[in-house]
């Protein structure tokens, strides 16, 4: 790689500490639950006991009696549904006529102290009818299944359905003949995945403060939400469309955030906490129990798969197909979609066939999980290359190697392949420290894993306004979730010329900087970057013209070159002596820039695990992990370790011990963090990494999005780890003990 | 959580006096690890709690090679599993005391606390009672002692009547009779999926005796999360009574504790796991309390 | 509620008075009462150790004990780590070791880290692991927290190589 032999960039690729990093270590940094405004009051969400009932009636005047109340709201607060789009989000935010989920707000109340409005909350009267709930995919597509939505019919090729029906939506990918693949196959393998619904496990719980001004002010009240959220603008848009208020008189603030992973795209305490502080006239706040975060924000969709794919005896797949039923909980929205990218996604597939069905469910209406929907559709098709790895007496990531993809393969699910990493993954992993290693000992095996996950591009937003001492104010709208504050500013500083300490960033709030989308799929350092690379170079473009004027001199003389502006023999300012001349006069330079990158460019990773199983108790431990990603290009090389090794973990988690359980009344069972587990320190080994850096074409120094690929290859690898110690093939997500003794035929399931 | 009242008192008397007063509604309160949490879930709404860890009597650890060992009911599991002598003496103990929570558990949760509030999971129970260990109460009428291993009724219910306070918890010399060449090991085992803080999905305790001859002269064998109480098998150990330490032995056994254990299905474990478990883990104790026995590491 | 006790106990080296109700636990008194929101709630049942704190030095779950139960004790947060001549090693140690990402769960575990290396100055990464596995992290998979303990001890006990 050129890269090697001449170090391209000053700033960009350095290890550098974050800027929000004291802040962080000193419990400075304040995050949705630490907002406080004067005279604020408290807010409590009633939510539903029961996963399927019509509200009968409801009756808050016990509540609004109580002392310390200051208001209470329901659905009846909210302007009516004008599409079904809208009367969804309306309803997840206050059930109407039907609660959908254990957990479903019903009500919300505001009082002097926490403890008061939940009493009051108890207070408030509901009678339900109770429904027969369904919490399974393939239970809830049954002719004799409860319908959750009368008026939905299935959307389909075909137009819609003609019955009501939980299968919201029914897509096809179909490319070649896959029965001819078939017939032309040596060795056909077909298995069936179940896999649990997960959640995110951020530690930080959703929390929200709503304030109004006065409803005399010109702005006809206007109303603040400091919140914890992906996006400020995707909470301000959710809350006008529900409140039906103007853009412009909703201010969202961002809080620092305390992990999301995609379960803080969505807004659910904003629209409850303005309705409430409107009535009560007060500041409200409301932090949501860590109980209702499993219960009533979005996770990830559980899933069934049946896959089957073909290869021939050298080594070449000949066809794949796949079925996917994902549940999408109380509405419908599922990432089938992106799961059905993620299926075949690395490799050529002749001929294939991808069904994905997106199906309502009585659970909490599933949001966004880092690489949404990916993980357990790899999980299945890896497990299936890996078998006819196996039968073909091929090297795992050779037979991979043999079916990659290239630049202009045509993807199964439309489309064709950009710029790809894949291959150059898969070889840095061949020649790894850790699959290169013997792993000898009983009960012990080796698995891989491979993926492709595109990143998002979007719209974004960066401002720079350059001081008189020459330090730079860099103002972004993208939420920083784990330190794109420290890579979106290290490449202004690159674009720039500037050592990284002269550039100050900050994330912005709604009213003071331009649009963004959510920070999510992989998109902030990309395309937010983009902005600020592009904000930057306006910057010197200002600032050359100002020199020119100066020096009187024309434009075109005036050269810029590492933190110098120069022009002719003599004429010379640093970037400092220019911002103190101009912001001394004639006004200050800035500049902002508004972007959509539309590219979608995948990145790719291969997972190596080493596990050892007891084969007495079930017990999968992890011995070594390796993660072999392509990143294009490493802005800041610890934090690309950081994502790699975090979503891996969180993969880990996924694999073997995370997933919802619910009851035959629908009702979650493990709704803390006791009895839902997600990986301690103890359940991790150190965790390598391996960068690749194929750099992506269509960013400036090549940056791709690193965040979530990580979290899918690792339920394959550990699985194909599993099958090489004890011989079995897990087919389901947590793999538990108690599956893996079923599968070894050492308990009864 | 709903409101209460709260005592500090510094006497067993002080603290009885406030526990049978039935218009108070009083609960004692030691590590609050199991008790605050149940509460935060409205499982039941106290109206004071009676914090005893200001009580010099339930804050002691004392051990003595003929008396035994006498543990405060306030004292937290790390203090316990710090103490030199108790680490010595009964590593069986401390196999259970040093897994119930994490770092900061351990600095609040008791074992008086595990065992009143009796969780078919508590691990620390199995541990004290094939130990031999006994509870002594203090009530308005008196102290008492009773059995460990009589002490859990049902799931969160034990023995204690209206008015009664754990104070202490006594565990016998490890060496069970006088003959001077007599050994004992135990061992207690759980399976929980995680590393580190989960309940226990089973678990099981061993204590074993060895003759001068090599042969076993008693054993206990007890069970967690596999019943609606912690389990004494009492004929899983009498089984090995007589019998020379070995493996056909001890497989003998867990199969009689596997036959004696009651276990349901829940999110933390199907039942037939759990049978299993019982086998599994029941075979690995005896093995490691025979290693202590002779004076060796356990290997697992 | 009228029932609220006077509390005094010393918080990060100052003497402090409160008021609170009995079922106020210290995580609630710490956040609410006297304004120290560096001490997170991430579970308030004592699973994932976001509330971590010292208490007369011992490494406690704030939400786990009471307001009323720290008369005349002594409590260290976060906020008691750095003093006037800068940031403690243990947090100068995560910043350099790069060993948190959201940084929510940051300041338990930095407090949890605080309680390992007073009392075992040269923990292995085993002993590290188990200390810290109440200590739940969602970001950075651990591998960087335990690092970044490596070099807490190492500033603390003065055996890292001199920076280059």
């Amino acid at each position: 790689m050129n890269a090697q032999e001449q170090k391209p960039f000053a700033v960009v690729g350095e290890r550098l500490p974050r800027y929000d990093g004291a802040d962080k270590v000193t419990g400075k940094a304040i995050f949705g639950p630490d907002v406080a405004l004067p005279g604020m009051c408290y807010g409590f969400i009633l939510r539903s006991p029961h996963a399927h009932a019509r509200i009968l009636s409801s009756d808050t005047s016990r509540a609004e009696a109580l002392p310390g109340v200051y208001a209470v709201v329901t659905a009846a607060d909210l302007p009516p549904a004008e599409s079904a789009d809208h009367r969804y989000a309306r309803d997840n935010t206050f059930a109407s006529d039907k609660v959908l989920y254990v957990g479903h707000a019903v009500a919300a109340v505001a009082a002097r102290t926490p403890a008061i409005a939940e009493q009051a909350a108890r207070l408030i009267a509901v009678e339900y009818d109770v429904l027969p709930a369904v919490t399974d995919v393939l239970a809830a597509m049954r002719d004799d299944a409860p319908i959750l939505h009368d008026d939905m019919r299935t959307h389909s090729l075909a137009g819609h359905g003609d019955k009501p029906s939980n299968v919201a939506s029914h897509f096809q990918h179909l490319k070649g003949d896959p029965a001819r693949g078939f017939a032309e196959a040596d060795v056909i393998v077909e298995r069936e995945f179940h896999t649990a619904t997960v959640h995110q496990g951020y530690i930080e719980s959703h929390a929200t403060v709503a304030t109004w001004s006065d409803d005399g002010a010109p702005s006809n009240g206007a109303l603040t939400i400091y919140t914890t959220t992906q996006g400020s603008f995707s909470v301000r848009d959710h809350v006008v469309w529900l409140l039906d208020l103007p853009m412009s008189n909703v201010r969202v603030v961002p809080t620092e955030v305390g992990g999301a992973f995609g379960g803080k795209n969505t807004s659910y305490l904003d629209v409850p906490a303005a309705l409430l502080a409107r009535k009560a006239r007060r500041p409200v706040k409301i932090t949501m129990p860590r109980p209702d975060v499993f219960l009533a924000t979005g996770p990830s969709s559980g899933a069934v798969f049946r896959v089957k794919m073909g290869a021939t005896r050298d080594g070449r797949i000949t066809a794949a197909q796949a079925e996917l039923y994902y549940a999408a909980g109380a509405y419908p929205g599922s990432p089938v979609g992106s799961g059905a990218n993620v299926m075949f996604g690395p490799y050529v597939i002749p001929n294939g066939q991808i069904d994905g069905y997106d199906v309502v469910t009585n659970g909490p209406r599933v949001s966004s999980y880092r690489a949404p929907g990916g993980t357990p559709a790899n999980f299945a098709a890896e497990t299936l290359i890996d078998e006819l790895a196996e039968k073909l007496g091929l090297d795992p990531l050779e037979f991979r190697l043999r079916n990659h993809a290239r630049e202009g393969d045509e993807r199964l699910d439309g489309g064709t392949h950009g710029h790809i990493g894949g291959i150059e993954v898969l070889q840095a992993a061949q020649t790894c420290a850790h699959y290169t290693a013997p792993l000898t000992g009983p009960n012990r095996g080796r698995g891989v894993a491979h993926t492709a996950w595109g990143n998002w591009g979007g719209r974004s937003s960066c401002a720079l306004n350059v001081n008189g001492d020459g330090t730079v104010n860099l103002v972004t709208s993208s939420v920083d979730l784990s330190g794109t504050r420290t890579t979106i500013a290290m490449q202004a500083a690159e674009a720039l010329q500037l050592p990284p300490e002269r550039i100050k960033p900050s994330v912005g709030d709604t009213d003071n900087t331009g649009y963004a989308d959510v920070s999510a799929g992989s998109r902030t350092t990309y395309a937010t970057g983009i902005a600020a690379i592009q904000a930057a170079e306006d910057v010197i473009a200002q600032m050359r013209a100002r020199a020119a004027a100066l020096w009187d001199v024309p434009v075109e003389s005036v050269a810029y070159a590492r933190g110098v502006f120069a022009s002719g023999a003599d004429l010379r300012f640093t970037f400092a002596e220019l911002a103190e001349q101009v912001t001394g006069s004639g006004g200050s330079v800035g500049s902002i820039a508004n972007v959509d990158v539309a590219e979608w460019g995948a990145g790719f990773s291969t997972h190596i695990a080493d596990v050892e199983v007891d084969p007495e108790t079930g017990k999968v431990t992890l011995l070594r992990y390796t993660v072999v990603q392509d990143v294009g290009q490493a802005v800041n090389p610890a934090m690309v370790e950081g994502q790699m090794q975090g979503g891996a973990t969180q993969g880990i988690g996924w694999a073997l011990y995370e997933g919802y359980a619910y009851n035959e009344k629908g009702q979650m069972l493990n709704a803390n963090f006791l009895d839902y587990k997600i990986p301690t320190a103890l359940d991790v080994p150190l965790i390598e990494t391996v960068i690749v850096e194929v750099p992506y074409p269509q960013h400036p120094y090549g940056v791709r999005g690193v965040g979530e690929p990580p979290i899918v290859p690792p339920p394959g690898a550990i699985a194909n780890a599993i099958y090489r110690a004890a011989g079995i093939r897990p087919d389901h997500l947590p793999m538990t003990p108690a599956h893996l003794l079923e599968k070894l035929g050492v308990i009864e399931s | 959580m709903q409101p209460f009242a709260y005592q500090a008192p510094t006497s067993v008397g002080e603290a009885v006096a406030l526990l049978a007063d039935p218009e108070r509604g009083a609960r004692p309160f030691a590590g609050g690890t199991d008790l605050l949490v149940q509460m935060r879930r409205g499982l039941f709404a106290p109206g004071m709690l009676v914090d005893v860890k200001r009580i010099p009597e339930l804050n002691r650890i004392a051990f003595d090679p003929t008396e035994g060992l006498t543990i405060g009911a306030a004292v937290c599991c790390a203090w316990l599993c710090e103490h030199p002598a108790v680490r010595q003496q009964y590593p069986g103990l401390v196999d259970a005391a040093s897994i119930i929570g994490g770092a900061a558990i351990q600095r609040r949760a008791t074992l008086g606390g595990n065992l009143c509030n009796a969780a078919p999971s508590g691990d620390s129970i199995p541990a004290m009672i094939v130990l031999g260990a006994s509870a002594t109460l203090a009530g308005p009428k008196g102290t008492r002692t009773v059995p460990v291993a009589d002490f859990c009724a049902a799931p969160g219910k034990t023995v204690l009547r209206p008015g009664e306070l754990l104070i202490s918890l006594h565990v016998p010399p490890p060496a069970p009779n006088s003959a001077a060449r007599t050994r004992s090991g135990a061992r207690y085992l759980r399976f929980i999926p995680r590393g580190e803080m989960d309940i226990a999905v089973a678990g099981a305790g061993a204590w074993l005796a060895l003759g001068d001859d090599g042969v076993i002269t008693d054993a206990r064998i007890a069970l967690s999360a596999v019943a609606p109480t912690p389990l004494f098998v009492e004929a899983a150990g009498a089984a090995l009574i007589g019998q020379s330490p070995t493996e056909a032995a001890f497989a003998a056994a867990a199969a009689i504790a596997q036959e004696a254990a009651r276990p349901i299905s829940d999110v933390r474990g199907t039942a037939a796991q759990r049978r299993h478990l019982v086998g599994v883990l029941t075979r690995r104790a005896l093995h490691g309390a025979y290693q202590r026995a002779k004076g060796e590491a356990c290997d697992d | 509620m009228t029932n609220k006790t006077l509390v005094s106990a010393t918080v990060n080296n100052e003497p402090v008075e409160f008021l609170c109700e009995p079922q106020q636990s210290l995580l609630e008194c710490l956040r609410d009462i006297l304004g120290l929101t560096g001490t997170k709630e991430g579970c308030n049942d004592g699973n994932c150790g976001a509330c971590s704190v010292l208490l007369d030095g011992q490494l406690v779950n704030s939400c786990l004990v009471l307001g009323v139960e720290i008369e005349g004790r002594a409590i260290t947060t976060v906020e008691g780590l750095a003093d006037w001549r800068g940031l403690h090693p243990i947090q100068q140690a995560f910043l350099e070791a790069d060993g948190f990402q959201c940084g929510f769960c940051t300041p338990g575990i930095l407090i949890a880290t605080k309680a390992l290396l007073d009392r075992k100055p040269n923990p292995t990464e085993a002993d590290i692991r188990a200390w810290l596995s109440g200590n739940l992290c969602r970001c950075t998979g651990y591998d960087k927290i335990v690092r970044a303990v490596q070099v807490a001890a190492c500033h603390l006990n003065n055996t890292c190589e001199v920076d280059a």
